[in-house]
């Protein structure tokens, strides 16, 4: 009976561990996008978000609590984090805004952890107290959380140039194309403007003699 | 005995039952896409939950039978490399090839006349290393806590080289692109003074055979 009502409780545990989710998604011209995400009282709270391409590079983001109070706001942000303790437990939403742009749609990316990460399950006798190996291997694991972060970030930011530089090299090569036929389309119609000027006058002068 | 039954229940529930972290609503013939930029040879992980809008209750219910979701992936050269209807509850996993942008795209298979009633999605998605379930390696492999530590870090060093490996073959494209961009605002340069000194030459050619010929000069 106690093992079961043991396994209950650590299966009910295994809740309040939730891995963070992230996520890359499109936001359209004049949308809005919001996530939601059912958050314990007291659970640390992470968003974080970059604008990867497209317009200003900027999005409105708002965090709501259960009852609709805005915990966070920023207005044409580009990136941001912003941690939170929740105060209630209840449905937290993290809306993406892009309506005050009618042309530009975007890709943004975001990061949301909820509470700490989900610990390795255990199997058979743990000992209370760590060998220096196991805390190392630990401290190994957080540093390498650590690098996979920069990473991503690195990743996201190379995107976005990469992206630009993209565009640029469209934009040059569009730009040369009409220049091109800007210039003969000016310079024939130049010649053709002053040819008839001339005809014009000419015309104009044999009129005088007559 | 009753108690039993009911502890052994809620175990199988909760350990069957995938606990989701996030949900977004859509509109019943809306098209929900996401973009994951992975190095080659990474697993992606997608679970989902399908819930409909409930009129009667004013909440969401879990959806009928006849509801699906059609899932979607793109590779970085637009094939498809997934595209199948599942369930209204879902575990699809697959593997990139090429390194670049995936996408992955999710719409009901809904047709427009039952209504536009909205769908709730939960929603997660893992990558790489986050894929690996590690309760599952260690009943399988049989390792200690410390064996499996190890392996997590194995798994996160390599997941580290492949994105490593994946930076260097975009920077390359970078690369690449800025060259394209100098090789051309250069050439356009060179050939922008050719044309207008040639055109300028032909203008002056030109309007003095005119003129001669009208005999104004």
């Amino acid at each position: 009976m106690a093992f079961w009502v043991l396994l209950f409780i650590l299966s009910l545990l295994k809740f309040n561990f939730t891995v963070s989710v992230e996520l890359t998604f499109e936001l359209y011209d004049n949308a809005k996008d919001c996530f939601y995400e059912i958050i314990d009282k007291n659970t640390s709270t992470t968003l974080e978000y970059q604008v990867v391409t497209g317009g200003q590079y900027d999005v409105d983001v708002a965090i709501e609590d259960p009852r609709g109070n805005l915990l966070y706001q920023q207005y044409k942000s580009q990136f941001d984090s912003h941690t939170f303790m929740p105060e209630m437990s209840g449905v937290y939403a993290f809306c993406f805004s892009n309506e005050f742009s009618t042309i530009s749609h975007k890709i943004v990316y975001m990061d949301l952890q909820v509470g700490d990460e989900k610990p390795l399950p255990i199997i058979g006798e743990h000992i209370t107290v760590m060998t220096l190996i196991e805390s190392s291997s630990q401290e190994i694991h957080r540093k390498l959380n650590v690098i996979n972060d920069f990473q991503t970030h690195h990743r996201l930011r190379e995107a976005s140039s990469r992206k630009r530089a993209e565009d640029l090299n469209q934009t040059v090569f569009w730009w040369c194309f009409t220049e091109t036929c800007v210039i003969l389309v000016t310079m024939i119609s130049q010649v053709l403007i002053v040819r008839n000027f001339f005809t014009d006058s000419r015309s104009f002068r044999s009129n005088v003699r007559h | 005995m009753q108690t039993h039954c009911i502890f052994a229940a809620l175990i199988v529930i909760s350990t069957f039952t995938y606990s989701y972290g996030l949900y977004f609503h859509i509109a019943e013939t809306e098209k929900k896409c996401f973009i994951e930029e992975i190095p080659d040879e990474t697993t992606v992980l997608v679970h989902y939950k399908v819930e409909l809008f409930d009129v009667r209750t004013n909440g969401f219910m879990p959806s009928h039978p006849g509801v699906g979701m059609h899932v979607e992936v793109r590779d970085p050269e637009e094939k498809i490399i997934l595209s199948r209807v599942y369930s209204a509850e879902g575990r699809i996993s697959f593997t990139s090839h090429i390194p670049g942008e995936h996408v992955l795209c999710l719409y009901s298979n809904s047709s427009k006349w039952i209504g536009g009633t909205q769908l709730r999605i939960h929603f997660d998605i893992q990558v790489g290393d986050q894929a690996i379930d590690y309760a599952q390696v260690a009943q399988k492999e049989k390792l200690s806590e410390l064996q499996l530590r190890i392996r997590q870090l194995l798994n996160q060093v390599d997941q580290i080289v492949k994105e490593q490996n994946y930076q260097r073959y975009r920077e390359e494209r970078f690369r690449a692109t800025s060259e394209s961009t100098n090789q051309r605002v250069f050439w356009w340069s060179v050939s922008q003074v050719l044309i207008l000194v040639t055109m300028g030459f032909w203008q002056m050619k030109h309007l003095k055979s005119f003129f001669e010929a009208k005999k104004l000069v």
